[in-house]
């Protein structure tokens, strides 16, 4: 399918596409900058790539045309994805794609605050993830990863000037016939600081929300605030030193990390992991999304006060977290899984273990149920709150459950099945309405769906060999390293050199918790990544959170936030 | 604190320095600063397997003016640190801090140009708990040991005891 894109695009545009290219299954056209919107809106009008789904940035130092940005899009209704590259010399240009999709507002931002290449026509180009008094570009080649600067004071996101342009604008609005409201004066707007240091902005997210009376009639969010640099460090170790960074970034659910990171590589190697590694990787993924769903419900409920609900939800994920510290010595920072196999077996009796807790879980969530289904409360507090309409969410990149809950059934699980996703029986549940109760409910749904995964799974466990038989990737065992000089050797290699990836480039993808979990990989065929971007599914999602809450009150804000399931680790990376 | 059994009745002498130590040691109110992963785990700390009101901390308050234990959960970012530093001048004295994890102690193995190499370069920190997330017990044990020194503790108020600490 994607192949005859390349082709119809090469008869649209003729000499315009400057180079193509396919690897591991990727396909991508090269294009000159200018003429990169007339490709993304034919793209996106002519076949169907409703959505962005990343903006990266690659530097090449020493090449004339310093750095290279490729668009990653998606076609949801057709099944394809394509990239398109454009090259860039230092200070020179990009035209932005905001005017074509919403999630290209924040990705460009990134592109310019990690590499410095700015966007022509971008309405808003600051930083996003470094501080506003750091200078140079972090992900340049030629910034040491060391170097820290240091910032003293948190940036205004509201100056006087945008809090008159709001009055003005709320005036507008008393202004129309039949609307009759006092006049609005700047100082009778309010500045309300919500985040970072809140407990429903998680201590890391930030929104600033000018107030007329209990009403946001404006909002604007920050991030950054626990930037780690997880792609800067990936550059900076070897491609199997990366997978404990993996499990910080979406650190309620890191066994889903694990298993997309060791798939994104293992595409790269072009080696395909044991029947026996796929099906366990299924089995902790699922696990991990329902520990995942139960935190983010749980938290999401306290938020709007229903206290009870985080007990019985949260032991449910304690005992779960107990299997998980038996299985690989930690509760939360698993690091379980490796490139090319896992990092062991499951330990005896593990699946009856297992089935006893997604009892519990089962338990949990009918308790849960009883007290919240019709619950006047809960439903006044949740239903129409927030909403979106599909095709907004897929404008602004929404993927996982946020756009299940708009009643578009797409889960790359069955879409693009991987690790044998494709032999197990579930439904994907979807919502109706896209508004906060829906997003709850298509996460209790989808828990029930992934209790139903792991039981197939458990009961269908393939046996034979956790880890391919593959020298290049997996660490002999140890009798050879003490007992043969090849065996040292290959650990020896292994270890200090890393494994060596092929150059070459593929993005590799699976659904996470939250959505497109993506890590689009760039190697030069030494130990280390040359480039690694993460396509973290809640960044898209947090940059609409501003227009979902404008023109609701602040407890709404809250209610929303809790149901979008921002997790600030894979958000900032 | 001691029980006069010369006397007939019920009444108790004790020095008013420990009277007031032992009410402060039993009722810490704890501000998560909660900014990444190990938040996940002060949220298993308080929940009910591990059960924190066991040590009478279980009041947590997300309001500096209202709590007197900070408990720095996560990584903090050159971005955060002036944040971390406004809160914690917002809490009233006296006031203890717990760096819960590598990150929040040393900045862990994020050695980058974000991450600021342990919280105590912007605030005073009286515990660092290792572990990346340290577990709810050690946590726990962190928490007791708190506990002990403030019972040792005069009225000093804490920025009074660290004074080369504070704003380092
Ligand atoms: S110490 Fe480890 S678990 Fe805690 S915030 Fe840092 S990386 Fe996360």
């Amino acid at each position: 399918m994607s192949q005859k894109l390349v082709e119809r695009l090469r008869q649209e545009f003729g000499a315009r596409i400057l180079g193509e290219a396919s690897e591991h299954g990727d396909e991508s056209v090269t294009v000159a900058r200018d003429d990169l919107p007339l490709v993304l809106a034919h793209l996106r009008d002519h076949e169907g790539c409703e959505q962005l789904s990343d903006v990266v940035g690659i530097d090449h130092p020493g090449r004339q045309e310093r750095f290279e940005v490729v668009y990653l899009l998606r076609s949801l209704s057709r099944r394809h994805r394509i990239q398109v590259r454009v090259d860039v010399p230092e200070d020179e240009a990009v035209p932005s794609a905001c005017g074509l999709y919403r999630s290209a507002n924040w990705h460009e931002r990134e592109v310019y605050d990690l590499f410095g290449v700015p966007f022509a026509g971008h309405p808003d180009l600051r930083r996003i993830l470094c501080h506003h008094e750091f200078e140079g570009h972090a992900l340049r080649k030629d910034y040491p990863i060391e170097q820290g600067q240091e910032c003293t004071r948190p940036e205004k996101l509201f100056s006087d000037e945008d809090i008159a342009h709001a009055a003005r604008r709320a005036n507008e609005v008393s202004a129309q016939p039949g609307v009759v409201l006092d006049e609005v004066h700047p100082s009778d707007l309010l500045t309300v600081n919500l985040g970072p240091s809140h407990p429903a902005m998680h201590g890391a997210l930030r929104a600033e929300c000018l107030l007329d009376g209990e009403t946001i009639i404006e909002a604007r969010t920050e991030i950054g605030y626990i930037h780690r640099c997880f792609e800067k460090e990936a550059e900076d170790h070897t491609w199997a030193q990366v997978m404990p960074y993996t499990d910080r970034l979406n650190y309620c659910s890191a066994m889903l990390n694990n298993s997309i990171y060791a798939m994104a590589v293992e595409k790269l190697l072009g080696v395909e992991a044991t029947p026996r590694a796929q099906a366990i990787r299924v089995i902790v993924s699922e696990l991990s999304r329902i520990i995942d769903h139960l935190v983010c419900i749980c938290a999401n409920l306290v938020d709007i006060g229903a206290l009870t609900n985080y007990w019985y939800l949260y032991n449910v994920r304690e005992s779960i977290y107990q299997s998980l510290e038996k299985l690989c010595g930690s509760r939360l920072t698993t690091n379980y899984a490796r490139i090319g196999g896992m990092s062991h077996d499951l330990y005896p009796g593990f699946d009856e273990e297992i089935k006893a807790k997604l009892q519990e879980m089962e338990q949990g969530i009918s308790d849960v149920m009883k007290l919240v289904a019709r619950n006047r409360i809960f439903l006044d507090r949740t239903v129409g709150v927030g909403a979106i309409s599909t095709a907004d969410a897929l404008s602004w990149g929404y993927t996982g459950p946020c756009l299940r809950a708009t009643g578009l059934a797409w889960d790359l699980r069955k879409e693009a099945p991987y690790s044998g996703y494709d032999q197990y029986e579930f439904d994907v549940p979807t919502g109706e309405n896209g508004d906060t109760h829906d997003r709850i409910m298509v996460r209790m749904a989808e828990m029930i769906q992934s209790r139903r995964i792991i039981l197939q799974a458990l009961e269908n466990l393939p046996s034979g060999p956790v880890d391919v038989d593959d020298a290049r990737v997996i660490l002999p065992p140890k009798a050879k390293v003490y007992g043969s000089i090849e065996g040292v050797m290959n650990q020896f290699k292994l270890i200090y050199e890393g494994i060596q990836v092929p150059a070459g480039r593929g993005y590799g993808f699976g659904e996470g918790a939250n959505g497109e979990l993506g890590f689009f990989c760039v190697s030069d065929g030494t130990g280390h990544p040359y480039r690694m971007k993460v396509r973290p599914p809640c960044f898209p999602i947090f940059s609409s959170y501003a227009e979902l809450i404008e023109g609701g009150m602040v407890p709404d804000a809250i209610a929303i936030l809790g149901s979008l399931n921002i997790i600030a680790g894979e958000l900032d990376r | 604190m001691a029980v006069d059994l010369e006397r007939p009745s019920n009444f108790i002498t004790t020095r008013l320095r420990q009277a007031v130590n032992w009410g402060r040691k039993y009722s810490l109110w704890p501000l998560p600063f909660g900014v990444a992963c190990c938040a996940i785990e002060f949220m298993s700390t308080v929940s009910s397997y591990n059960d924190i009101s066991r040590f009478g901390a279980e009041l947590v308050r997300f309001s500096p003016r209202q709590s007197d234990l900070m408990i720095i959960a996560g990584t903090i970012s050159y971005k955060q640190a002036p944040i971390l530093k406004t809160i914690y001048a917002q809490m009233a004295e006296p006031k203890w801090v717990i760096a819960m994890g590598v990150c929040a102690s040393s900045g862990g193995f994020y050695n980058n140009y974000s991450t600021l190499q342990g919280a105590d370069h912007v605030i005073p920190v009286d515990m660092y708990v290792a572990g990346c997330p340290p577990t709810p017990e050690n946590l726990l044990y962190a928490l007791t040991r708190i506990q002990e020194r403030v019972e040792k503790e005069g009225f000093v108020p804490s920025a009074a005891r660290h004074p080369d600490r504070v704003g380092a």
